[in-house]
């Protein structure tokens, strides 16, 4: 390689800058939930796990994780099949259209949360009469998750071919059988892969979420982003944003071994 | 399998077109088209006739002008303070780094991606607290002191935001770009500056459109961090909030700065072939 040893090193000191930049912030949150002062002072004098012993013990907190979870997990469950679904079509079959859904698929994401969400905001309260909720949720979730099932099923349907599938077929399976013993196998760490990261997307959603969750539900960033600018609750914020930064390490842990079909877990 | 592929096709195009098609167009559409009407002052609720009132609003009055030129700068400034930090670490991680270091490299960059939206611009503002945040307490004595909240933080909140969506598919770009085309750069004479200029720079180019394409976009319609971090600055997506709940047409027009820049973007990026590279 011929990149001389002058840059190599300032390439290397730029790295170490832009990974303190990256996780200076983060090492902070995770410091400050261990701080005892009960106001924010930076550097914190003296430490204590009291916050987080509260923090567990929080009913807002722990209903705000209940939601979170269950949405993400319906989510998630939406996501997958009509992700599988769509990246079988496009990596399957010729129609017209089909290089469209490369761009339908990420418009979602694309598009800022703000106009999403208050597009189908009012849709659902104004257009259909329905009442915000779990449901509405689940459905604004699901719409951006789709793109990260599909683009992980649909690089993984590429990689694999039909071949399996043909020689499947010619050696006298149906095509339920097919799917069963052979396509669904090789498919499966892809599609794992992509509804972990699906998960992770809908469980970190705070835009869509408030404009599609009514009053009487709070998911964990909602909650988080409601309690932000009250003093007294600090603390206890504290605890959360530290444990959301110390979580943040599953998916990535469990991507990176699941799937090898893209560096980035296919967030991107 | 080949029996009835047309029967398949439509079973399997079913149900995420419904969704996606619509679910979210028509409720994208339903909105964009409520731009056209207006709302009875008095009553507060839609008036259904055709107009241009808001547009004409908008176009004329200087402070939404502002608020669009600040969002657009601003996302501007983000996506190219993004690709200035990203280029160097990309090209430490796919051409410098041991190759048996580069997967960690890679999932120490893709960590913070994980990590909550909001716990990631809660941390700049601990970090940006005038006189007490952290800044202060560790480049004080440097001589650097927090910017306070305000245009500067909310770049600097952003950029925090949406740097590992621009190093990735940098990243992704240098490691397809084989050795032997900077080897032969340098056989034929040109120095590290110039062979990044000419052979480098050029071929990364659609990954850094790639990139750009998810830290303009998402700073676009930002309004989070304005409210966490931009101190009583307004962007786009704070004038579309405001607007949601007390004059639902006017937030609808708004709405439509950002999403024909990005339409316009993604149509542009779809022809440089850099959606194929998320």
């Amino acid at each position: 390689m011929t990149i001389s040893r002058g840059a190599r090193y300032i390439l290397a000191s730029l790295m170490g800058v832009g990974l303190a930049f990256i996780y200076i912030p983060l090492s902070v949150v995770v410091i400050n939930s261990f701080n005892s002062s009960k106001t924010f002072s930076w550097p914190p004098t003296q430490f204590t796990t009291q916050w987080w012993v509260k923090a567990a013990a929080n009913e807002g907190v722990r209903s705000a994780l209940r939601w979170s979870l269950l949405a993400g997990a319906l989510a998630t469950a939406v996501a997958l099949v009509l992700g599988t679904a769509l990246a079988f079509a496009v990596a399957r079959y010729t129609f017209f259209g089909r290089d469209l859904i490369s761009l339908l698929v990420v418009l979602p994401i694309s598009l800022p949360g703000v106009v999403t969400g208050i597009a189908l905001n009012s849709a659902f309260t104004k257009g259909l009469g329905m009442s915000t909720g779990l449901l509405t949720i689940v459905i604004g979730h699901a719409t951006f998750c789709i793109v990260i099932v599909y683009n992980n099923a649909f690089a993984r349907l590429k990689r694999m071919g039909s071949s399996l599938q043909e020689a499947s077929m010619d050696l006298g399976a149906n095509g339920i059988t097919t799917f069963r013993l052979v396509t669904l196998p090789n498919l499966l760490s892809a599609l794992v892969a992509g509804g972990l990261l699906a998960f992770g997307l809908s469980f970190d959603e705070i835009v869509v979420t408030t404009f599609t969750a009514g009053p009487g539900i709070q998911t964990l960033p909602v909650w988080i982003y409601n309690n932000l600018f009250r003093p007294n609750q600090a603390p206890i914020v504290n605890v959360v944003a530290a444990v959301l930064v110390l979580l943040s390490i599953v998916p990535i842990y469990l991507s990176q071994r699941l799937s090898q079909d893209s560096a980035t877990g296919g967030r991107i | 399998m080949h029996k009835h592929p047309r029967a398949r096709l439509g079973a399997l195009l079913f149900a995420p077109g419904l969704w996606l098609v619509v679910a979210y167009l028509g409720a994208l559409a339903a909105l964009l088209v409520t731009a056209f009407f207006t709302i009875d002052s008095f009553t507060g609720n839609v008036l259904y006739r055709f107009n241009l009132d808001n547009f004409h609003d908008m176009l004329t009055d200087a402070a939404y002008k502002n608020v669009f030129l600040r969002t657009l700068g601003i996302a501007v400034a983000v996506t190219v303070i993004c690709t200035v930090i990203a280029i160097p670490m990309a090209l430490f991680m796919a051409k410098v780094a041991h190759p048996k270091y580069r997967k960690i490299l890679v999932a120490l960059v893709l960590t913070p991606l994980w990590a909550s939206y909001l716990v990631k611009i809660y941390a700049w503002r601990t970090m940006l607290e005038p006189g007490s945040g952290v800044i202060d307490w560790l480049l004080g004595p440097i001589g650097i002191h927090s910017p306070g909240f305000g245009g500067s933080a909310i770049i600097l909140g952003l950029s925090y935001l949406w740097l590992p969506y621009m190093i990735l598919p940098i990243y992704a770009g240098l490691d397809r770009l084989p050795n032997n085309l900077l080897d032969a750069s340098s056989d034929l004479g040109a120095g590290n500056f110039h062979t990044f200029r000419r052979i480098v720079l050029p071929l990364i180019f659609p990954s850094i459109v790639a990139g750009s394409l998810f830290t303009f976009s998402l700073s676009l319609g930002d309004y989070i961090t304005a409210q966490i971090i931009g101190g009583k600055l307004q962007l786009l997506g704070n004038v579309v909030y405001q607007n949601f709940s007390i004059n639902l047409p006017f937030a609808a027009t708004i709405s439509f700065i950002p999403v024909s820049i990005m339409a316009l973007y993604l149509w542009m990026v779809r022809r440089t072939g850099a959606l194929a590279d998320l």
